[in-house]
């Protein structure tokens, strides 16, 4: 596995975690790459299989309808004055030195290209920092666009606000169109389309999954929780993200527990048994193909209510349902709704009151991951928080600046979390590596079904003694079942 | 008519023709980008969070953005008042450049004299200090590029021989005055006999020509800015968002 610099880059995180930058390292990070798609898989979603023939036109074609059709690349290709303010701020390239890895840096691929096609700088290359889609261009794409996480945190830091997410999103579109894109990304959408889920678990598997949890369940406390799948008529649909009925199964208890414990009739679907949404790191459409059969789920069971299950870039795609799939007003408000935002809803009501035994997360010193889609593109900041402090006695927070909005990706967001990559992931996750370790918290709660993929790995890496798990968990640790 | 004569007829012509040139190229050139960010729709709500609820909530945030600058202020202390005292000085300055174009003055501009070379200062050093940061970090100086130390140099042009003029070899502010007029009402007047002052005038016309092609639009973008200017509103009844975009 490619080193890099592995100097800490949390100065002094008992004051608010201020960063110092590494050393510029130029290249260091520019062998690690996606494998690219198979056939099969972008034959199953609707992409081109290799490189088109006349790449170079379809790209640039391509590029120019994206500007006409998205305000955010349209006022990004101009407004950067390469400040800087941003580059010290991106994970990737705190942890891996390279220069290409500042958002700006990145960003820049881009607009060189737009530069070169869409202004007048394009007339003089050199002097107007414009140069041609090429080969290399096309491999630094590759490369870079796929070395982003999406996760927003530079955006944050940007006097305009300039989203490098959306820059990132653009460029893997237009890569998309003329048949480049990644195995791990190609291969999950084309698994939702086949199984419904990006885990590829059969209709079969998830139903004796479910009935394999009960059973547990019944045993150990000896009460009739259920985990129902495609029950029509239930009042609520869930829709987690596959690795809870199958990695994270903690969370998926969680999800069983609370509803038992409440008396509500709730269901998941074999259909749509994928809060995820991978079309996300790949491009619009298929962003709202899958999109679209979460609310078809619902309509099939006739369920009253959809909730969101733990997953970061779910609840990030899921806020975007009722633009990308249609009103939700045959749903009962609000929709789309989150797990976390229900169980604080419930908190307020009151439904816990006197069966919330705290001390029985003692054991735990808990600090709390924001993933990066959650807190910085779906506004859950607070909800998790609330939840943690009422079933948790022992609550830590991380460093300030690597918290809320500004918290640091995990590392393997926006369809990194692949074996390849391994190098970028674990380089990415330092910051949030060394702000957990800073913590001595011995579990590391978070809502997101990549974070908790990655952040055990990251963990072990770094050598930071933590437990992973949801934020439900602890829930369903604390509440006294009747 | 000396030779003498005929150059300067010859000068002031070729500046009357830049100046309406460059007023065109500016105005027409801002008017043209700014609808383009105006006309192009945003497909999906795409506010960063936390964010304001409510369109007011998002125009005030827009508003600090222009105004104060608060994201640079969390990402770099140092970057934040050297970018903040340049354009305060900027708008000053350009605000006292009104008792060029404006009879009578207005009486506030008048009353700023006594601190204008303060602020036409202010702006140099901002300027040096700005350009200076460029090149003394590894990571500002890996980024950089023509473009971007060609508009500082530039405006630092720009400032020292606006400086210069008015308070060393002083242009004749009457002649000055009258040039100016002269073409807001088209009638031809001879241009101020004063290289530097002509060399202030040709920068400026310079930067206005450059400016809606270059990353100047910033001034414009920042408004427009998809994460700043969108409330979040993803769970409000009624207010759905409609994707405006019918094949993206
Ligand atoms: S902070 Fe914004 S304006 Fe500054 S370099 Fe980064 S993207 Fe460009
Ligand atoms: S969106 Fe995140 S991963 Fe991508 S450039 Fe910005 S900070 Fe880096």
């Amino acid at each position: 596995m490619a080193k890099f610099d592995e100097t800490p880059i949390i100065k002094d995180p008992a004051v608010k975690g201020e960063l110092r930058p590494p050393k510029i390292r130029e290249h260091a990070s520019a062998e690690v790459k996606c494998h690219p798609s198979k056939p099969k898989d972008t034959a199953a979603i609707n992409l081109p299989s290799e490189l088109v023939p006349d790449w170079q036109e379809r790209a640039i074609a391509r590029f120019g309808e994206l500007l006409d059709k998205n305000q955010a690349l349209r006022v990004y290709m101009d407004a950067c004055v390469r400040c800087g303010a941003c580059t010290d701020k991106c994970q990737f390239f705190l942890g891996t030195g390279d220069p290409q890895n500042f958002p700006v840096a990145r960003a820049e691929l881009m607009r060189k290209v737009y530069r070169r096609y869409f202004t007048p700088a394009g007339l003089v290359p050199g002097l107007g920092d414009a140069a041609d889609f090429d080969e290399e261009m096309l491999q630094k794409w590759y490369t870079y666009f796929y070395q982003c996480s999406e996760c927003r945190r530079c955006s944050v830091f940007c006097p305009y606000g300039i989203d490098t997410a959306e820059i990132t999103a653009a460029a893997r579109e237009i890569m998309a169109s003329i048949g480049i894109s990644t195995k791990y990304v190609t291969e999950v959408v084309a698994k939702v389309y086949e199984t419904g889920n990006n885990l590829g678990i059969p209709p079969l598997a998830w139903i004796d999954n479910s009935e394999f949890l009960a059973e547990d369940m019944e045993e150990i406390t000896g009460l009739p929780i259920q985990f129902p799948v495609d029950e029509e008529g239930a009042d609520i649909l869930l829709i987690p993200p596959s690795a809870d009925n199958f990695a994270n199964t903690d969370t998926m208890i969680g999800y069983g527990k609370l509803f038992h414990f409440l008396g509500v009739s709730w269901t998941t679907s074999t259909y749509c048994n994928e809060a995820g949404n991978f079309g996300l790191f790949l491009n619009f459409e298929n962003l709202q193909k899958v999109n679209q059969r979460m609310l078809e789920a619902g309509r099939q069971l006739g369920a009253k209510t959809i909730i969101w299950g733990e997953c970061g870039h779910a609840w990030r795609a899921g806020i975007l349902t009722p633009t990308l799939s249609g009103s939700m007003d045959d749903f009962d408000p609000p929709y789309p709704y989150h797990i976390s935002q229900y169980i604080v809803d419930m908190f307020r009501k009151g439904a816990f009151e006197g069966h919330i035994d705290k001390s029985a997360n003692d054991e735990f010193l808990v600090t709390y991951h924001d993933p990066c889609n959650s807190a910085r593109a779906g506004n859950l900041l607070d909800e998790p928080r609330e939840i943690i402090r009422n079933t948790c006695n022992r609550f830590v927070e991380m460093p300030r600046n690597t918290i809320r909005e500004n918290t640091f990706c995990c590392g393997a967001g926006g369809g990194l979390l692949t074996d390849e990559l391994m190098p970028i992931r674990m380089a990415g996750g330092k910051p949030r590596a060394e702000a957990v370790k800073y913590t001595q918290a011995n579990y590391l709660a978070t809502v997101c079904a990549i974070c908790k993929a990655q952040l055990p790995e990251l963990m072990k890496y770094w050598e930071v003694p933590v437990q992973v798990g949801g934020v439900i968990d602890l829930l369903a640790n604390s509440l006294k079942l009747k | 008519m000396s030779t003498s004569d005929i150059l300067w007829t010859l000068l002031s012509l070729f500046f009357i023709g830049l100046a309406y040139f460059a007023t065109f190229a500016f105005v027409a050139g801002l008017l043209w980008r700014l609808y383009g960010y105006l006309r192009t729709p945003m497909p999906l709500p795409h506010s960063l969070t936390p964010a304001p609820k409510t369109e007011g909530g998002a125009v005030l945030r827009v508003l600090g953005d222009v105004t104060l600058f608060p994201n640079l202020f969390k990402a770099d202390k140092w970057l934040w008042a050297g970018a903040w005292i340049f354009h305060a000085a900027l708008v000053s300055v350009l605000f006292r450049h009104l008792r060029y174009f404006t009879y009578p003055v207005p009486g506030i501009v008048l009353y700023m004299e006594p601190v204008a070379l303060f602020f036409g200062i202010l702006f140099g050093v901002a300027a040096l200090f700005l350009f200076w940061r460029r090149l003394g970090l590894p990571r500002t100086l890996y980024i950089s590029n023509i473009p971007d130390y060609f508009i500082l140099v530039l405006l630092g042009l720009v400032a020292a021989t606006g400086l210069m003029v008015s308070y060393w070899m002083h242009v004749n502010i009457v002649d000055v005055k009258s040039f100016i007029l002269g073409l807001m009402t088209f009638r031809l007047v001879e241009v101020p006999r004063h290289p530097l002052f002509l060399l202030h005038l040709f920068f400026i016309l310079v930067l206005m020509i450059y400016f809606p092609f270059s990353k100047l639009m910033h001034a414009g973008g920042i408004i427009f800015s998809p994460s700043r200017h969108q409330p979040f509103q993803v769970q409000v009844r009624g207010k759905r968002y409609k994707n405006p975009v019918e094949r993206y």
